[in-house]
């Protein structure tokens, strides 16, 4: 909803509000994910984790008002910073920035870029224009110059309808629904060449499904054959760039009718090595570490790089806690 | 609602498979108590002065089925037209909303494979029940005793107590039946 300014975000699946898992409000108060020691308790102590990155959703990216999406995002990134990174070293931030106004998002990247307690440029999946779009460069310079790669996370509302065919009734197309806007902004990202303009760029898609991928890629590259000529400035086969540039998180888990068909998708094109594990905690949707995976033989290491190697591949040396004092 | 809110340690009667959650009064309808049955979490939930105990672990992803939201069933004759069956028989779990039936542990979400352990729960007066004796497979010395919090161990000493005569209504929960297939 353009405009708001509330946290709150959907009150939708039923009984979830915030579309977050029950038990994770605070005791002592405060939206789900508010509260660092409760989150602690229940999210970092109870798997072990030694890093979770923040991913802030607040809708400081899709306001109308240029200079107050832009404070917005400065507001929550310094709440990152006071409230979570300096308190608790596990925990990386993500910097918010006003997507839909490019030369203000590249300055709150170069405010920020060099700081060690922020891995990644946060973007929603649902903006203005798809983000291919030249208005969206200044975002992947100021990410080059600053060797940060960038998160796209599902949500934002951007004003277009979530399918390409109208506005649906229910939630549950919603979610369902959201892996469509994934593949039609990775399709954007790669024609109009942002990744020849910005070969060192590093992109994760999040919360959008994985298992799209491998025939996207076989897609675009049979449409290349035949339509390159439309797209000079490519110099690779779509699914080049996708081997090249593009990581994905695992939460929503794909989840086959039978199990070893995971297995079968992980040796498709580049899954293995690039899926980056993720909880969505503290949404309803939240994925248990030791219980999402489905229950089958995953290629030998697979655990290893969805835990810990593809994360560190995707976000480098950043992702790794600060010695302190 | 927190994760664990284990209130306490239930005590064992008569062979070991039988145990005391707590008084009528404890769990008043409407009401739940989560409690620790010899080493497992079980949830104890009046419904209209009928009790239920299912398992405090969802067997989708494990999360703390007996935090969730009691709720009935939903049916819709049409799209947008809603009622409520059953309400306060169906526990949503705090993750990722399935839905179990209270009164069978069956879960209507992939209802031919999934369902949560029930056990049985009877209302017994409490000059029928006889603390189980701690033995080789039975209960601790702590799990016996209602008022040990978990994991400490019994001390040395022991004052001298006398012996009170205890006639309220007791909410015993059986662990010992087979799962259910
Ligand atoms: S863990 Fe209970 S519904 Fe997923």
């Amino acid at each position: 909803m353009l405009g708001r300014w509330s946290y709150s975000g959907t009150n939708y699946p039923k009984e979830s509000p915030n579309a977050a898992r029950v038990d994770s409000w605070p005791p002592a108060g405060g939206p789900p994910g508010s509260n660092l020691p409760f989150l602690r308790e229940q999210l970092l102590d109870e798997w072990g984790i030694d890093i979770a990155i923040n991913n802030p959703l607040f809708h400081s990216a899709v306001q109308r008002h240029p200079h107050y999406t832009a404070a917005l995002a400065r507001a929550i990134n310094e709440w990152q910073i006071g409230e979570w990174t300096d308190p608790e070293p596990r925990i990386k931030a993500s910097i918010c920035v006003p997507q839909e106004e490019g030369d203000l998002a590249a300055a709150e990247i170069d405010r920020l870029g060099d700081d060690p307690n922020f891995v990644q440029i946060l973007l929603v999946i649902r903006g203005a224009e798809p983000l291919g779009r030249r208005r969206y460069w200044p975002i992947y310079e100021a990410a080059v110059r600053h060797n940060l790669p960038i998160g796209i996370h599902f949500g934002g509302q951007g004003g277009n309808p979530l399918t390409g065919t109208g506005w649906p009734s229910y939630y549950i197309e919603d979610h369902t629904g959201m892996a469509q806007s994934f593949q039609g902004q990775l399709t954007s990202l790669i024609f109009e060449g942002v990744f020849e303009q910005f070969p060192t760029l590093r992109v994760c898609l999040i919360e959008g499904g994985f298992a799209w991928l491998p025939t996207l890629m076989w897609r675009m590259d049979a449409a290349y054959k035949r339509l390159h000529e439309e797209v000079p400035h490519l110099k690779k086969l779509p699914s080049e760039y996708i081997r090249d540039h593009i990581w994905l998180s695992t939460q929503p888990m794909e989840e086959p009718f039978k199990p070893h068909q995971f297995t079968q998708l992980l040796r498709h094109g580049t899954l293995a090595d690039r899926l980056i594990f993720a909880t969505d905690y503290p949404h309803w949707d939240f994925d248990a570490p030791d219980q999402a995976l489905p229950k089958t033989k995953l290629p030998e290491e697979f655990e290893q790089k969805l835990f810990f190697q593809n994360a560190l591949d995707f976000y480098g040396e950043r992702l790794l806690p600060r010695v302190r004092g | 609602m927190a994760a664990s809110q284990v209130s306490n340690v239930a005590l064992g009667v008569d062979d070991g498979t039988r145990f005391v959650v707590g008084t009528v009064d404890d769990i008043p309808p409407g009401s739940r108590k989560v409690i620790l049955v010899n080493g497992r979490e079980i949830g104890v939930f009046n419904v209209n002065g009928e009790y239920f105990a299912v398992l405090n672990r969802c067997p989708h992803q494990g999360g703390p089925l007996c935090s969730g939201r009691q709720t009935g069933f939903l049916v819709a004759p049409l799209p947008g037209e809603y009622q409520l069956s059953r309400p306060g028989e169906v526990i949503r779990c705090p993750w990722h909303g399935w839905e179990f039936d209270l009164r069978t542990g069956q879960s209507w979400c992939e209802p031919s494979k999934v369902r949560v352990r029930r056990y049985d729960v009877s209302v017994e007066s409490g000059e029928t029940l006889v603390a189980a004796v701690p033995g080789e497979d039975g209960p601790t010395e702590a799990e016996t005793d209602p008022l040990a919090p978990p994991g400490l161990v019994k001390g040395p000493y022991k004052a001298e107590t006398f012996p009170v005569s205890i006639e309220q209504q007791y909410i015993v929960v059986d662990v010992g039946g087979r799962r259910p297939s």
